[in-house]
């Protein structure tokens, strides 16, 4: 059924653990959206062919609505488009909430181009590949305008900007190669920013991942953090020190010299890193340097993937 | 028929400067009408050219430099220059006076000086546009906006210029309404096409502020490296696209709610009939223009939007559709019973109501969160928003055109090209952008010079439609300016509507009425005859 649907709409294969659901609200609104057209057509010449102006200048009764009738309208059209947005709702907030065990890719984008590093180190341009049946959380940045990464296949896109960093994720189900489009306007070659996600099984991946640069991801991460001198004010052991420490803080409830409290999450701090005066942890002075456009993509996924392993 | 009245607001005086200098809100709304015919034109010509392009999937006839300045001229033109000032400035101007019995706006200098303002405004941005040459979009979205190597600042200043006579219009609008409605015009008996442009000039005047004060940052940012939505220098690019839709978003309403207006005169006239609900009419446009303040964020779904932002900014948008639907059933609702003559202006509306549904009902999908995903930023996206401004608010604008056409020139056109020319625009238009709901459900995002060669037949479909429905827009031309010299004498009433605009010679005399105007027969009340009239 759903994929006769996707071919009569011209969608493509649905080839992430989102696409049926979004492609089964796809269908259900545009069914409502033709019965209630279809309705309103068959009501509209039904009144043209009954009601067509006979005589040059007739007069005609007054016919008014009863307040009963667009009560009744309001609330079932109120009641209908908040179904939908439930529904649609719903499957947003599973589309913009990563699970914990998700494997995280950082993707950075230019004008034209998609770089994407994976925790180990290793990084590619334009390709990216991702084991099926495994959820993967992308972390996105750009390097210069906004860009937006878009796999129609998956139903994902997320805006990447620069100065931020924002997540999305998917679970690909089926493999394959599927075209990744930059879908926010970014310059003269902006319909040639193209990249294709490459989905393989799950054994090809893990093959594929060892036969990498093969560093542990957490030794990689002291090495950047020795490197690029963070240790100087980060502890690693709880210890104290200028900055807060490094360890027990992935996924810790942050409270902020402002009172808010943010979940340290990837996106959290890897923006933490570049940008660090964006978000003062209460307790410290700001203090840190900035390190965007200092800090390769790839050296900030491996603090966090640091962090996230000294926990 | 009878003669045309000699005392006309156009017979009056024809010198070159009667028309420069006048105070005449009649012919303040003429000179925008033919100002925005101009643009309307050069718009659709850069459509056409768009279309042209996307033949073929590679270079068919431009680089995409030149492509992409394209759609910028396209979308500025339509937009800022075209569909926003387009009913209110032409129609509201010339009628709204007439609609509440007073002889003029309250401010006929500042109504001069709007149209005045306006038209320098235009002419800064198509020079900037056409000199420097602008490949941002009409949305301007930093930080390309602030670094792209094209004349940015000084079209940002023009759109500043032509937000500056918005303004001016919107507050002469709601004056005159408040103040200069004719002893005994209560306001739950204005003629729906008032009430409707009194709404838009509410949004006109609380939004336009944002707008400029963007553009001046834009432009200071462009200028001056200021860094206020570029990250280079510490900016946020979110915050400029938060300010940018909060104008633009009500903007939709600004170009909407005019249109929906003259769908509310047009449909009682031809069916003879009184609406539906008079009431669910008014309120549900104050009330689209109340929401739509609060709806800016779904444009920004996949932007970067924290969820609970994202979630409440759809639910607040699929009120905007409940109001609209509250108006659909009303408009069709109000056929029943009625008197039915299916002329060129109600041919229009029924296009009108066809493309406002379907672009309203992909509203609510794109609503639907999750869908907008998908959707953002592709094809869809641009039929859909072409489905309400382009079947909205172009199809009500010559629905407008052809019914107030006797009123302005005292002269009828002919019915048959009419009809012929309203079933190309509408079925042009559906070719043109059905396809275009296609290739978004495929994957095919929008400002793409050039496109995956899988897309190529829908796009071929797509272009042929734009032949059509240039070829009715051409038709409608032709035989408007025909009629404006050769066309029959229209008499005063040549619907026998009921609205109060009818009620005076057409055209109108400098100052609206020759006598008193009465409004002791309701502006849609067909149960009586109405004084003079033969039944």
């Amino acid at each position: 059924m759903i994929e006769l649907f996707r071919r009569l709409v011209r969608l493509p294969p649905g080839a992430s653990s989102f696409a049926d659901g979004v492609d089964r609200l796809h269908a259900a609104l545009l069914a409502s959206t033709l019965v209630v057209g279809l309705f309103l057509l068959v009501v509209t010449v039904r009144f043209v062919v009954r009601h067509r102006r006979k005589s040059d200048a007739p007069l005609t009764e007054r016919v008014a609505s009863s307040r009963r009738a667009e009560a009744a309208l309001a609330l079932f059209v109120t009641v209908a488009f908040v179904a939908f947005w439930i529904v649609g709702f719903a499957q947003y907030g599973a589309m913009t909430a990563p699970p914990a065990d998700a494997e995280t890719i950082y993707v950075e984008a230019k004008q034209w181009m998609w770089k994407f590093s994976y925790a180990d180190g290793r990084s590619t341009n334009d390709v990216l590949t991702v084991p099926a049946g495994r959820p993967i959380k992308l972390v996105l940045t750009s390097r210069d305008v906004v860009h937006s990464f878009y796999v129609p296949a998956f139903r994902a896109k997320q805006d990447v900007l620069p100065g931020r960093f924002t997540v999305t994720w998917f679970n690909a189900t089926t493999p394959g190669t599927y075209p990744i489009w930059c879908a926010e306007y970014c310059g003269v070659s902006h319909a040639a920013m193209f990249g294709s996600v490459v989905v393989v099984p799950t054994a090809d991946y893990d093959t594929w991942r060892r036969s990498g640069p093969g560093e542990d991801a957490i030794a990689r991460g002291r090495e950047v953090a020795t490197r690029r001198g963070c240790v100087a004010c980060h502890s690693l052991d709880g210890g104290p020190a200028a900055g807060p420490t490094l360890r027990g803080l992935y996924g810790a409830a942050r409270p902020l010299a402002d009172g808010r409290i943010v979940v340290a999450d990837d996106a959290y701090l890897a923006r933490a890193i570049v940008e660090p005066n964006a978000d003062v942890v209460a307790g410290f002075q700001p203090t840190m340097p900035t390190y965007h456009g200092i800090l390769e993509p790839a050296e900030v996924g491996a603090l966090v993937e640091l962090m996230r392993g000294l926990r | 028929m009878t003669a045309i009245p000699s005392q006309t607001f156009v017979a009056e005086e024809t010198s070159i400067a009667s028309w420069v200098f006048t105070l005449d809100h009649k012919r303040v709304g003429v000179l925008y009408l033919f100002t925005l015919l101009a643009l309307l034109a050069l718009g659709g010509a850069f459509a056409m050219a768009i279309r042209l392009e996307h033949l073929g999937p590679g270079e068919t006839l431009m680089s995409p430099m030149t492509y992409n300045r394209l759609f910028t001229l396209h979308g500025v033109t339509m937009v800022w220059l075209f569909l926003i000032p387009s009913i209110p400035s032409a129609f509201g101007n010339f009628l709204l006076p007439i609609m509440v019995g007073a002889k003029d706006v309250a401010f006929p200098r500042l109504n001069l000086a709007s149209y005045w303002v306006f038209a320098a405004g235009s002419v800064v941005v198509l020079v900037s546009m056409f000199a420097g040459g602008i490949d941002t979009g009409w949305t301007f979205y930093v930080p390309y906006a602030a670094s792209s190597p094209t004349a940015v600042p000084l079209a940002l200043i023009g759109i500043f210029v032509v937000g500056v006579s918005t303004i001016m219009t919107g507050i002469n609008f709601i004056v005159t309404v408040h103040s200069l409605r004719a002893p005994g015009l209560g306001w739950m008996k204005l003629p729906l096409f008032v009430w409707a442009i009194y709404a838009t000039s509410v949004i006109q005047v609380l939004a336009t502020p944002v707008l400029g004060m963007v553009l001046v940052l834009v432009g200071l940012d462009h200028a001056l490296a200021f860094g206020l939505f570029d990250p280079a220098h510490g900016g946020d690019p979110l915050l400029y696209q938060h300010l940018f839709w909060f104008y633009s978003h009500p903007a939709v309403y600004i170009m909407v709610l005019p249109a929906m207006g003259v769908v509310s005169e047009v449909i009682p006239t031809f069916a003879r009939k009184n609406p539906y609900s008079y009431g669910a009419i008014v309120y549900s446009s104050l009330g689209i223009a109340f929401v739509g303040f609060l709806t800016w964020g779904h444009h920004m779904f996949v932007a970067g939007l924290s969820r609970f932002d994202a979630g409440a900014f759809g639910l607040l948008s699929m009120l905007v559709a409940v109001f609209s639907a509250i108006k659909v059933f009303n408009w069709v609702f109000t056929l029943k019973r009625g008197a039915i003559a299916l002329g060129t202006p109600l041919l229009h509306v029924f296009a009108f109501l066809v493309l406002f549904f379907f672009g309203g009902m992909t509203g609510v999908a794109v609503a639907a969160t999750s869908l907008d995903v998908h959707w953002h930023d592709t094809a869809f996206v641009v039929a859909h928003f072409h489905f309400v401004m382009v079947g909205g608010t172009l199809t009500a604008f010559l629905a407008a055109l052809h019914y107030w056409f006797p009123k302005m020139t005292g002269r009828l056109y002919p019915e048959r090209p009419g009809a012929i020319a309203a079933v190309l625009v509408f079925a042009g238009f559906l070719l043109t952008f059905v396809p275009q709901f296609l290739l978004g459900n495929a994957g095919m995002p929008r400002r793409y010079a050039t496109y995956d060669p899988a897309f190529q037949g829908l796009q071929r479909i797509s272009t042929v439609g734009s032949w059509v429905l240039g070829a009715g827009m051409l038709l409608i031309a032709a035989y408007l300016a025909w009629s404006l010299f050769r066309g029959a004498r229209a008499g005063d009433n040549p619907w026998r509507s009921r609205s109060f605009e009818w009620r005076t010679p057409s055209p109108p005399p400098k100052e609206n009425f020759v006598r008193p105007p009465r409004f002791d027969v309701g502006a849609y009340d067909y149960t009586r005859p109405l004084e003079g009239e033969d039944e």
